[in-house]
Order: C-alpha cells, then sequence, then structure tokens
C-alpha cells in the first residue's frame, strides 16, 4: 500500500522491531524505573483521553500515547539545573521529569491549582521546578526558545543544556533551520529531540516531505545526529546519554532523531483511523505490537527481571494514585476572575 | 557645577546600553548588525569592544530564531535587548514576539515572564520605499502583555531604554533614524519604574490638543511653536508609553482645550491614532468638543520609493500647522473627503482636513 518511499527503512516499518528489548547488561532498577516511568505516563494520559470523552476536559489535548519510550530515554540523561521545552504533546515530557500528576491533571481540567494557574490548559504547562520551562502549541515555536535556555547556560558558564522537543512537522518550519544554524555556529549546549511519528496532524510525512528521516536536516548545519528507533527505551537512553554528555561537556548542539508512532489521533482520544492517508487499522494495529512499554515488559520477563503479578501490582499502584490524583483536581476550585487581568503584565 | 555637554539622540541609547551593560551583568544584546553603523547608526557604537562579543552579539540572518533565543534566555534569568535594527524586518519575528513573549506570564499562570526588551528601529525616508520605512507600533499595542514605548526625546531614548531593560515584562522599545540627530544635555541616570511612565505634556497650551509619540511627537511640538507664530496655543502631549496605553492626561487636557490633533507615522484605519481619538471621545460628553477631532496620518498606501511621492507621503510640520488651523478655524464637525487626491503639499493640508 506504501508506495512513498522511505529512507528510514525498517525504523519506519511498524513489522519491524516489534521484538522485545534486549535488556542484557541493563540495571535491574534502572529498567523499572524506566517501566514505571513510562506507565505512569501511560496511564495518565489514559486518565486524560477519559476526562476529554466524559466531556470534563474540553482544552485539545494531544496524547503522546505510544511514544513513552522517548521522553523517559531522554529524561534519565537529565538533572535539575537542564532546561526542557516542548510543544503540544507534551504531557511525557513533563511527566518524565519526575512532574506531578495532580498538577497537570488539574491545568488539563481549568484549575487554580493546575501547573499553569488553570490558564494554560493541556498545551501550555509551567513545569519549572522540574526543569520543564514551558510548551506551546505553536509549531517549531519552543526550538528557539530552547536554544536561548542554552545560550544562557553557556553564559552562565554552567554545565547545564536545553532539551528541545519536536516533532517531524517541525522540521518544515522556516525557524527549525534558522535555529539549528544558530545553535550550530554558536556551539551552544543543546539536544535536540524529534519525535518523528510520522504524521503531522493528519498528513503522512512523506506527503510533506522528499525524506522521512529529519536527521539529514542536522546533517546539513554540521550537527552531530542519530536515528534510533523511538519505541525502544534503552536505545533512546544510551544515545541520549551520549548527546547529552557531548552537550553537557560544551562540544556543541546533538540531534536526536527517535522514531515512534502515536495509537491516538492528533488530538483527543480516539484513534482517528479515518483521517490520513497512509494511517489505516491495520497499520495502527502493528505499530500497537511495537508498543514500547509491551516490548520492554517483554524483555524484563524473558530475563526473568519482572513477573505478571510484579507489572500487575505496579500498574495497580499508579492507576490508584493517577485516580486520586483525578479525584483531587475534579474538587480543585477554578482561577478566580482576577486572574483574567491580574497576570497580563507584572505588578513591579 | 559642570553643564553635561550636548549628546545626540543616537549617543543617548548608547549611554542606556552602557549604562545596561555595566551594572547588570545578566544584559546582553543580540541581533543583525549591531557591530556595523549601517544598522544601528551611531546607537551601539563601540559597545561589543568594551563589553565583549559574547555580551553584544552579532547573528546570523535570522530575526525569528534570535528573538526567541532571547526571550528563552529571558527565561533563565537574562535580561536580553534583542535588535531589529528595521521594524518592517522584525515581522519576521511576530510569532515569538505576539505569541510567546507577550503571553508566557499569562499563559503559564504568572510564575514565568520573559524579561526581553525587542528593540524595533524605524527607518525610514531616503527613497528606501516600502520595505524600509514602516512604523508599526499600532500593531504591539493591540497585544496585551507587551509593552510598547516609543521615546522622543534625547532623554528618554536613554532612559526608557533603561526602564525598559529593568522591567520584568516584555517590552518593545521603539526608537526612529529621524530623531537621532536630535540633541539635549543629560542629567545624571535615575532608574526609574517602566510601570510609572506614560504620556506627558512637552508644551502647555489652551486651545488645542496636539498628541504624538515618537518622532511624531517631535513634530508636534515644532508644529506648536509655528501655530504660536499665528496665536494658536497649543498643547502637546508625548504618548512615550503606547502600550498599555493611558489616555487620562489626554482626557484632561481635550476636557480644556476642546480640540484634539492626533500626528501618527502609521496609518490611520484600525491605527494608533484612532484609538487616541476613540479612547478620549469615550471619556468625555459629546459637548466638550468645538470641533470633529482630526488624524494627521499616513496617505492609506506603502512607502513610496521616488522623492516625489515620498515629499507628499510623511505628515510634516506644515501639514499640522495646516491642519490644525483648518481644525480650529471649523470649530464644527468637518466633512470627509476620503477621495482628496495626493498632489504636494496643499494636498497633505487637505487630507488632514479630510481624516
Amino acid at each position: 500500500m506504501n508506495k512513498l518511499k522511505s529512507d528510514l527503512g525498517d525504523l519506519a516499518d511498524p513489522a519491524a522491531y516489534s521484538f522485545p528489548i534486549d535488556v542484557r547488561g541493563a540495571d535491574k532498577d534502572t529498567l523499572i524505573k524506566y517501566l514505571i516511568d513510562m506507565l505512569t505516563i501511560r496511564i495518565t494520559e489514559e486518565a486524560v483521553g477519559k476526562l476529554v470523552e466524559e466531556g470534563l476536559a474540553r482544552t485539545p489535548c494531544h496524547l503522546g500515547i505510544g511514544q513513552e519510550g522517548i521522553a523517559v530515554g531522554v529524561s534519565a540523561s537529565l538533572c535539575k539545573e537542564d532546561r526542557v521545552l516542548g510543544g503540544h504533546r507534551s504531557h511525557s515530557h513533563y511527566l518524565a521529569l519526575g512532574g506531578d500528576i495532580y498538577g497537570l491533571l488539574a491545568e488539563i481540567l481549568g484549575k487554580a491549582t493546575g501547573v499553569s494557574g488553570g490558564m494554560g490548559g493541556s498545551m501550555h504547562l509551567n513545569g519549572k521546578s522540574v526543569g520543564f520551562y514551558g510548551c506551546v502549541p505553536l509549531v517549531a515555536a519552543t526550538v528557539p526558545i530552547a536554544v536561548g535556555a542554552a545560550l544562557a547556560a553557556k553564559m552562565d558558564g554552567s554545565k547545564a543544556i536545553a532539551v528541545s522537543y519536536f516533532g517531524d512537522g517541525a522540521a518544515e518550519e522556516g525557524v527549525f533551520h534558522e535555529c539549528l544554524n544558530l545553535a550550530a555556529t554558536h556551539r551552544l549546549p543543546i539536544v535536540f529531540v524529534c519525535e518523528n511519528n510520522l504524521f503531522s496532524s493528519h498528513l503522512d510525512i512523506l506527503l510533506r516531505q522528499p525524506s522521512d528521516r529529519i536527521a539529514r536536516f542536522a546533517e546539513a548545519h554540521q550537527i552531530r545526529a542519530k536515528t534510533v528507533d523511538g519505541n525502544d527505551v534503552l536505545a533512546v537512553a544510551s544515545s541520549a546519554a551520549e548527546f547529552v554528555a557531548y552537550a553537557r561537556d560544551g562540544l556543541g548542539p546533538a540531534f536526536l532523531e527517535a522514531v515512534t508512532y502515536r495509537h491516538r489521533g492528533h488530538v483527543g482520544p480516539k484513534d482517528d483511523v479515518d483521517v490520513g492517508v497512509r494511517r489505516t487499522m491495520s497499520e495502527l494495529a502493528a505499530w500497537k505490537r511495537r508498543d514500547p512499554i509491551a516490548r520492554l515488559v517483554a524483555g524484563m520477563k524473558s530475563n526473568r527481571l519482572i513477573d505478571d503479578v510484579a507489572v500487575e501490582n505496579l500498574l495497580e499502584e499508579i492507576r490508584t494514585s493517577v485516580a486520586d490524583a483525578r479525584r483531587k483536581a475534579e474538587q480543585a476550585p477554578y482561577p478566580p476572575v482576577s486572574a483574567l487581568l491580574g497576570l497580563v503584565y507584572r505588578r513591579a | 557645577m559642570n553643564t553635561p555637554a550636548e549628546v545626540t539622540y543616537g549617543e543617548a541609547i548608547c549611554q542606556g546600553f552602557e549604562y545596561l551593560l555595566s551594572n547588570y551583568r545578566n544584559v546582553f544584546a543580540i541581533g543583525q548588525g549591531v557591530w556595523s553603523p549601517w544598522y544601528v547608526g551611531n546607537s551601539m557604537t563601540g559597545l561589543e569592544e568594551r563589553f565583549g562579543k559574547e555580551r553584544v552579539i552579532d547573528t546570523p540572518v535570522s530575526e525569528l530564531a534570535c528573538t526567541g533565543a532571547a526571550i528563552g534566555a529571558a527565561l533563565c534569568g537574562y535580561r536580553p535587548i534583542v535588535i531589529h535594527p528595521r521594524m518592517d524586518f522584525m515581522l519576521l519575528a511576530v510569532d515569538q514576539i505576539v505569541n510567546q513573549a507577550a503571553k508566557w506570564s499569562h499563559m503559564l499562570g504568572g510564575e514565568v515572564a520573559p524579561a526581553v526588551t525587542i528593540r524595533a528601529i524605524i527607518n525610514r525616508g531616503g527613497e528606501q520605499g516600502a520595505q524600509h520605512s514602516q512604523a508599526l507600533h499600532a500593531w504591539f499595542a493591540h497585544v496585551p502583555g507587551l509593552r510598547v514605548v516609543m521615546p522622543s526625546t534625547v532623554a528618554d531614548a536613554r532612559d526608557l531604554l533603561v526602564a525598559s531593560v529593568l522591567c520584568d515584562d516584555p517590552v518593545m522599545y521603539i526608537d526612529d533614524r529621524w530623531l537621532y540627530s536630535r540633541t539635549a544635555a543629560l542629567e545624571e541616570i535615575v532608574e526609574r519604574p517602566l510601570i510609572g511612565e506614560g504620556p506627558v505634556v512637552r508644551r502647555p497650551g489652551s486651545d488645542v490638543t496636539l498628541v504624538g509619540t515618537g518622532f511624531s511627537s517631535y513634530l508636534c511640538e515644532q508644529a506648536a511653536e509655528r501655530l504660536d507664530d499665528c496665536d494658536i496655543d497649543a498643547e502637546v502631549i508625548d504618548v512615550r508609553v503606547v502600550n498599555p496605553f493611558d489616555p487620562r492626561l489626554i482626557i484632561e487636557s481635550v476636557t480644556r482645550t476642546g480640540a484634539l490633533c492626533v500626528v501618527d507615522g502609521g496609518w490611520a484605519p484600525a491605527g494608533f491614532a484612532a484609538e487616541v481619538i476613540a479612547s478620549s471621545c469615550e471619556a468625555i460628553p459629546p459637548t466638550t468638543l468645538t470641533a470633529a477631532p482630526l488624524r494627521i496620518t499616513l496617505p492609506f498606501a506603502p512607502a513610496p520609493a521616488s522623492r516625489a511621492l515620498e515629499e507628499c507621503y510623511y505628515p510634516t510640520e506644515a501639514s499640522i500647522v495646516a491642519g490644525v488651523q483648518r481644525l480650529l478655524g471649523a470649530r464644527s464637525p468637518v466633512s470627509t473627503d476620503k477621495f482628496s487626491s495626493l498632489t504636494p503639499q496643499p494636498a497633505i493640508a487637505k487630507r488632514g482636513k479630510s481624516r
């Protein structure tokens, strides 16, 4: 069916890379942490989907279910001085840094106790306390802001770095190229992380670009780049570790392209297999077999690092805390009317 | 006591930069052409030598990325000044100015606000044509979350720059190359919060209220002197801060003079002059004005290159004088003649009357 030529090859093929993740040599506690973090994101986002279905959340919610391995793999190398910026699909970026589930759900419900005081909703998250400096839906808009955060880190003479998360669609924006050029010219400490899920909204990448491999833009700007299976948290983590260290050592920017797929539509909890040129039920089913969480669990199980009971216990624990957070968020107050004019300008 | 030496408007801007870069480690300047007098006149001369090219950064041709980078650095505690040597080119950076800088405080719950200063230079005339000429302050006066200042005096050129950079909100500072040779002696810098700054009376008067901002305010001051020769006592108000716009001083003045003429370097439709008139008229009884308010703005056309057309394009001292004379002569609603033709000087006055 796909007559379009893919430069990503196997990486874009849902049938490939569905095998269990090879966890040999990996530390058990690290693997458990990755699993917990991915499950936390998955279950929280499923809860967000429910809030949308039930009509309680009206803010546009772009779910990253199926993409959890990327934020978790990248965050493993970050420290609290680092500056992370995201886009419209950023729940995972915030949560993977240790962000508060309650604060996220309250924000999505437009409550005063949300991470942005209920002023932003799902697409405008402030997680500065965990290093998440913000996200916005204008495509590629936070890429230059992340470059500026990297410039600030360099001027500080600190070891902090910036991380810029964006999707494959961002590579079609002009500012993306300005940013790669600026970061390369000034050797800024930033890791660009492209979550290439092969679709921008409804449209297949090969109907938008002559190649589906985004790392080619980094190469054009003489930025060190790598393309990995984004649904393999260990592959993401090891490349991210290398690139974060590279940027932290002042050697310049790096570019990590992680190929993935979202299980839900562009916005909202539905599958959206009825839109898009290439997105079909069978392709979605194939990608679900390439699920980053299922593959990690399978790899851990085959190495006897975890069993079904332990997985079930983890799930239960996370479901309970997400349900508690949801209940509390539903009961939280809305922002006062005074916030409408009170937050436009600073007082001093 | 020594009398301070006179400096030009351009030099005063440079003094503002020197003060900020000397006293605040977290201030830096970034933009295209900041090492070049070709781009920024004498307003940044020698800064990169004195403060280093790491703090006075000349950049690739990337208005949008550089503006965004300044915002990002501001979120990390810096107070960057991003320089756009021509406001026209700054339009490439509007997403970062309008969607990002202006909105982050409100949109993210007030915890973070980028304290960035965006310096836009109006640089027109000299047959530069449509894309090297625009005064687009009205666009940015429309956006909540931005502060927009337009210095017209030498002192303001320096002091509003200092106040802008020290302000915790994103500020657009708009200076005008047509003012660069204006001179004055300046006192020592005294830091004043931008939040307390607003319109001021440049010249008290009783017959008509003349309002301008940036270069237009200077034109109003010049025109007021000539009107004085014709026994018209004009009060001149320099708006200085166009966003957030505080019309109270203008309302008070118009209540006394009963006549309002606004001069603006932008276009009339949905423009800043319209905002001044609307804000005033909303606040005063309809009988206060003894003549319909007057706008003196650009003809609704892009800036021409040819000198023959350029000469009749911009408001002048003469067009303001003629407009005010007609306004006061009429002292009753003026007929609108929106199809007035564009021939040299006399038509300017006619255009002024019609608007």
